[in-house]
């Protein structure tokens, strides 16, 4: 291990010599396999990252492996059954939190990063809480290539206008004004599959508990079945009553199109909706469509980061750590981000490359409150997340707050949340 | 048995195969159970050498007692519900248009590829497929527009609604009061066969059996703290339909070959002796065709039993109405990370297959013995 990563600052600062040289082309080789769930809309961001990649590296053979499928369902599976085979990817995209650190630094799979986060500056330019969730006690075990919020909501403002309602600032407002534009025939808000409902959730609950409280939830100081606990499922059950019974058949985009249409009113969605927006519909950010925090949570930043780690074991970890600094580089940052929609995780990134809804989400960023998100894997571990979207499917069907706050108990006790 | 030179060439050339089985079939069901036997997926489950602890039957105690495994039984219920409409549907449906193909109508062929063609699709698409026509906004539920009627509002794979719903804590007395039907009937045809004795032996753990349903289930523990709701998701009507629409064709072809294998002067005999359509079917073709229908139950129960793809296509993960074990085992294995636990519903599914092919494959070596002796 020390001899690793010792070598790793050698390459580091052979790396950076070549950098400072007369050219940017290395003498690097052979192969290097990349592991993502990034194609489809999302493809042509990785594609921007891996042409600098070959651009630099002339003589490394790029492989891009990616497995299509939403948050990585299928990708992650793909991914285990490699990594238990013995066959791991030169680098693979994992969430920052507990999907990282439960599933993989647990399991002792990764390389650790500190060394190359010092050589390369990183601590300076990743906020403290990021790197924070990129760590444990041992080291830091990937670098982050984005930022996305979850807790954001969707409107179209003219509709809001010819419905005669505002954007509600709390759930309350939210249930005051939805009766009305139920009146209208309008649905209040789309929802849509499954996982869209855990991410509702959890923007509800972080409205319901504040910040500080939702993260005592996965501290294990503050319990499921505590009042706060059970008075999350009350108001999603509230909330519910509000939204489309045909939830479960449609895609996510589905349900923003809704809102679009003018059939819904709101969506909560986390900010790639704004790519699907802005780039697939061809709407103006701030005109055609807008936003604000999901209702009770302004200024709370909810996060998801992806990033891409290092196992042990790689074949090529030399062409991996050059595509690490890559991933953490300013140019690589602001390359990929604004066609993924996401905001970089570095702070000196280049604001007027991205769009008008990317320039607020930054701003919020530096000077908002960051808490994790359930839903992407930051803040519980794939067990308790596997878990929970039964007890989300038990609650959708039963509509009982004390019973869903009782199973998530015992799945966070099953699951050693807090441990 | 002699050594004869031939043996052993045939010996030789089976052992490559033999291997292979024993060791990527044989050998892997028996690691599965084993895994299943272990507590694989606490902490580090992904480490290299992640730690196992054997625990015995735990997991499979667990998962039919614990609460949080409430979605497993219901996922066992509707296995259960898409083999019986799987089996029916396609039974019916198959032999349906395979008398209407014996009948030779023009352009038969052209009728026989189409009806087979969905069987060439892939699951998944046929998921797809059958995904947006189901779609609750659009697809079959316009349908009726068309003439003037008003659309259909069935959720199809989003509904939550459930019929036939029965307490978990009756399946003891269920499964009895079904086993006690089956004996009685067997006793009823033993009887009929002259062989009374024997129907007697056949009608006393019957009346046994109804005897403990009515007076003794109380003596037995309870298998969960509290009662718990299970039954037909309607959910389930829509994946049905898809798999249904992807067999039919599948039995269709294997009844047209039935019905084309009985001679000719079956069909001209019956016709003498003044039988009917009706009749001849019911007299002198179904029971030729009986084979066929158990060959056609082993294999289509044993796909719904396998059931994975389309599902999958079809609602997604975790849509837990329409789901079913070999989706869950998945998901608690490469989602969850618990691998003995998705093991265990592993082994659970591949003793239900079992509980089907076993008895066919011993029937059917025993018909091989019989022809070769």
């Amino acid at each position: 291990m020390r001899f690793k990563r010792l070598t790793i600052a050698v390459l580091v600062g052979i790396g950076l010599l070549a950098a400072f040289g007369t050219v940017m082309a290395d003498n690097l080789t052979g192969d290097m396999e990349i592991f993502s769930w990034w194609a489809g809309d999302e493809g042509p961001a990785l594609e921007a990252l891996i042409d600098i990649y070959n651009a630099q590296h002339p003589g490394v053979n790029l492989i891009n492996a990616t497995v299509t499928g939403g948050s990585g369902v299928n990708a992650k599976a793909v991914l285990k059954t490699r990594m238990l085979g013995g066959n791991p990817p030169d680098s693979f995209q994992v969430h920052a939190g507990q999907e990282l650190i439960g599933t993989w630094v647990k399991a002792d799979r990764m390389e650790d990063l500190t060394s190359l986060f010092q050589q390369e500056g990183w601590m300076d330019v990743f906020p403290a809480g990021l790197v924070k969730l990129l760590s444990t006690d041992a080291g830091i075990w990937s670098v982050p290539v984005n930022i996305h919020r979850s807790n954001v909501m969707w409107y179209i403002p003219t509709n809001l206008e010819k419905w005669g309602v505002e954007a509600p600032k709390t759930w309350a407002d939210f249930l005051a004004i939805a009766p009305q534009l139920k009146a209208k025939g309008v649905l209040p808000l789309a929802l849509a599959t499954n996982w869209t409902a855990n991410h509702l959730w959890e923007s509800v609950a972080i409205s319901v508990l504040g910040p500080e409280k939702w993260q005592e939830l996965w501290d294990g100081t503050l319990s499921f079945t505590s009042l706060e606990g059970v008075a999350v499922w009350d108001m999603f059950g509230r909330i519910l009553q509000y939204t489309n019974d045909d939830a479960a058949s449609l895609s996510w985009q589905q349900a923003t199109d809704m809102v679009v249409n003018g059939n819904a009113a709101f969506n909560v969605m986390g900010d790639w909706a704004a790519g699907y927006l802005t780039t697939t519909l061809g709407l103006t950010p701030g005109v055609d469509y807008t936003w604000s925090a999901s209702p009770g949570t302004d200024g709370v930043f909810v996060m998801l980061s992806d990033s891409f780690g290092l196992p042990t074991g790689a074949p090529n970890w030399e062409n991996a750590i050059a595509w690490l600094q890559l991933l953490g580089s300013k140019a690589g940052s602001d390359a990929f981000n604004p066609l993924k929609g996401s905001i970089s995780a570095r702070t000196d990134s280049d604001l007027s490359l991205y769009n008008a809804y990317s320039q607020s989400a930054a701003a919020d960023w530096q000077n908002d409150v960051v808490a994790g998100s359930l839903a992407h894997g930051v803040v519980a571990n794939e067990g308790f997340m596997n878990d929970f979207a039964t007890v989300m499917e038990m609650f959708l069907t039963s509509k009982d707050p004390q019973q869903a706050a009782n199973a998530c108990e015992a799945i966070a006790r099953q699951n050693a949340i807090g441990e | 048995m002699h050594l004869t030179r031939d043996r052993i060439i045939a010996f030789s050339v089976l052992l490559p195969s033999l291997i292979l089985i024993a060791v990527f079939v044989y050998g892997f069901i028996g690691q599965t159970v084993y895994i299943s036997l272990t507590d694989w997926g606490k902490g580090a489950a992904l480490a290299v050498n992640p730690e196992m602890h054997l625990i015995g039957f735990d997991n499979y105690k667990e998962l039919f007692t614990s609460f949080l495994h409430g979605r497993f039984r219901q996922d066992l219920v509707n296995a259960f519900f898409y083999t019986m409409t799987l089996v029916l549907g396609s039974l019916t449906l198959g032999l349906f248009l395979a008398i209407l193909l014996d009948r030779e109508p023009r352009g038969e062929g052209i009728f026989r590829t189409i009806f087979l063609y969905p069987m060439s699709l892939s699951f998944v698409v046929t998921g797809t497929i059958w995904r947006w026509l189901l779609t609750p906004g659009g697809g079959i539920n316009v349908l009726p527009t068309f003439v003037g009627l008003p659309a259909g509002n069935f959720l199809w794979t989003s509904s939550r609604g459930q019929i036939l719903t029965f307490d978990w804590q009756s399946i003891p007395v269920i499964t009895a009061i079904v086993v006690a039907l089956v004996l009685v009937f067997l006793a009823i045809r033993t009887w009929r066969k002259g062989t009374h004795r024997r129907a007697f032996i056949v009608a006393l753990p019957a009346v046994l059996l109804v005897l403990w349903a009515v007076f003794g289930q109380r003596m037995i523990p309870q298998m969960l703290p509290i009662s718990e709701k299970h039954g037909f998701n309607l959910a389930t009507i829509g994946i049905s339909i898809a798999a249904i629409w992807q067999f039919s064709g599948y039995t269709m072809a294997l009844y047209l070959a039935g019905l084309r294998g009985i001679p000719v002067a079956l069909h001209e005999a019956a016709r003498l002796d003044g039988a009917n359509d009706i009749q001849y079917y019911k007299r002198v073709a179904f029971p030729i065709l009986k084979p066929i229908t158990l060959s056609a139950v082993i294999i289509l129960a044993h796909i719904s039993l396998k059931m994975f793809a389309l599902i999958f296509a079809m609602a997604g993960p975790d849509n837990a109405s329409t789901c079913h074990p070999a989706v869950l085992m998945y998901l608690t294995t490469f989602r969850g990370n618990k691998f003995a636990l998705g093991a265990s519903i592993a082994v659970i599914l591949f003793l239900l297959v079992a509980l089907f092919i076993i008895p066919y494959l011993v029937s059917s070596f025993r018909e091989q013995r019989r022809r070769a002796s």
